[in-house]
């Protein structure tokens, strides 16, 4: 029994730091194929070890932005922060595809001032202004994080695919609300707008507490930034890829991930 | 060539006076008569599907015609999943001679004048039938055909779906 206890013990020591990275972030809507003159859609949105399962932090949506197919800012509704998740509402009434993503970046610097080692967090705009002065030993990281989803009223659309060149962006080959089980679909990864390629992907499928395997993929894209996926079972998956480069003394290190939630059905 | 009265005279005596030539591509879709405790009658597609399994054309789709305090029929038609996603969601509903409310279980009969399928080449095809059910399952029969001479095809649904037939008259 006691050393039952003590590897009890041990293992959660060992999982603590672990969990802490390996939180997921998602956001996901509650249906992605919709038919009828309007719809409206739900989303959760937070960060869990389990994809799409709360128990652990609700996401920020400071950045969350909806876009209709016309390209018009759609506002989201009946927003609510929950313990573990964010939830709010889009109500759907055009037709054709919505992309819905919260999108996040800035500048993480840390820096010595007066002997004491320090944290800065601030937008892309104040770098470097809004360091202190005085401050030495700055190392700096761009951030760039998005996390999205579509939805689809009737007859999907591609006119929301269109990307900035900013962080890591996905471009839709298969129509992200066109999934079957068993049918291959392809997307591109984008870094700063220039093809990600070698980048490794993981592809998780939601409802892990009803089943013992986890069955989680890896992908890695080619040269051109695609990457194809044979969906295996119906259901919501997570995508997800990161690019991280070191900076060197001027130069900013980088750090941009992507989510994206899929639904696949049978 | 034989089965087409057999299926006239089921489907009912309002078509018993057209004459059997008249139409020339017959599906009859058997739906089934299930014992729930809340049965909804099925939102039913058939369609005409080329070997390749894209859809030629819709010749029914069969849903909720009116918004009751649920919501409009049309915000089902998704559930129909095989048919929305190869074709369904790019029509414009209703659509003339093609929607139609939702039928009762029993034999019902779609019958498709030769006129509506002029622009149909000669050559082998499927007719699929996709059968959805509030609080019920979803089933896709495809039942093989040829166009262009006279051929009958069955098949047959397990859950929400029973006997499918195919005649093609001439």
């Amino acid at each position: 029994m006691k050393k039952t206890i003590a590897l009890l013990t041990l293992a959660a020591a060992l999982a603590a730091p672990m969990a802490a990275q390996a939180h997921r972030a998602w956001l996901a809507p509650t249906a992605t194929t919709l038919s009828g003159s309007d719809a409206w859609v739900g989303f959760d949105a937070g960060m869990s070890n389990q994809v799409f399962n709360p128990d652990h932090a609700a996401m920020r949506l400071t950045g969350l932005a909806i876009t209709a197919p016309d390209g018009s800012a759609v506002q989201p509704e009946h927003a609510m922060q929950g313990q573990y998740r964010s939830t709010f509402d889009a109500h759907l009434t055009q037709n054709g595809t919505y992309k819905i993503a919260n999108v996040m970046g800035g500048v993480m610097a840390s820096y010595k001032l007066n002997g004491e080692q320090k944290r800065w967090r601030g937008a892309a705009a104040e770098y470097p202004a809004g360091l202190p002065e005085g401050a030495t030993d700055v190392q700096a990281t761009r951030t760039a994080s998005r996390i999205e989803t579509f939805v689809t009223l009737n007859n999907p659309t591609d006119t929301v695919f269109k990307t900035t060149g900013e962080g890591l962006e996905l471009v839709p080959v298969t129509h992200p609300n066109d999934l079957v089980v068993g049918e291959p679909a392809t997307f591109k990864l984008l870094n700063n707008g220039q093809p990600a390629s070698g980048l490794e992907v993981t592809v998780a499928r939601g409802a892990i507490r009803y089943r013992d395997n986890p069955e989680e993929s890896t992908v890695t894209t080619g040269a051109d930034g695609a990457f194809t996926v044979t969906w295996p079972e119906a259901g919501m998956y997570w995508l997800n890829a990161s690019v991280r480069t070191e900076g060197h003394g001027e130069t900013l290190g980088s750090n941009a991930s992507y989510v994206a939630a899929m639904e696949v059905l049978p | 060539m034989r089965l087409l009265p057999v299926v006239i005279t089921t489907v009912g005596l309002a078509a018993a006076a057209a004459p059997a030539m008249a139409a020339d591509l017959t599906v009859s879709v058997e739906i089934p008569r299930l014992n729930t405790a809340s049965y909804h009658r099925p939102y039913v597609a058939v369609w005409i599907e080329k070997p390749d399994q894209s859809a030629e054309r819709t010749l029914a789709v069969w849903y909720q015609q009116t918004r009751n305090n649920e919501g409009d029929g049309k915000d089902w038609l998704k559930d129909l999943r095989t048919w929305w996603r190869k074709g369904g969601r790019a029509m414009s509903l209703p659509a003339d001679g093609v929607s139609g409310a939702t039928r009762a279980p029993g034999r019902q009969t779609v019958t498709v004048p030769a006129a509506r399928l002029a622009g149909l080449q000669p050559g082998q095809y499927n007719i699929v039938v996709e059968a959805a059910r509030e609080l019920g399952g979803r089933e896709v029969v495809r039942v093989p055909f040829r166009w262009g001479a006279a051929n009958t095809g069955a098949g047959t649904g397990s859950t929400e779906l029973g006997a499918v037939r195919v005649a093609v008259s001439r």
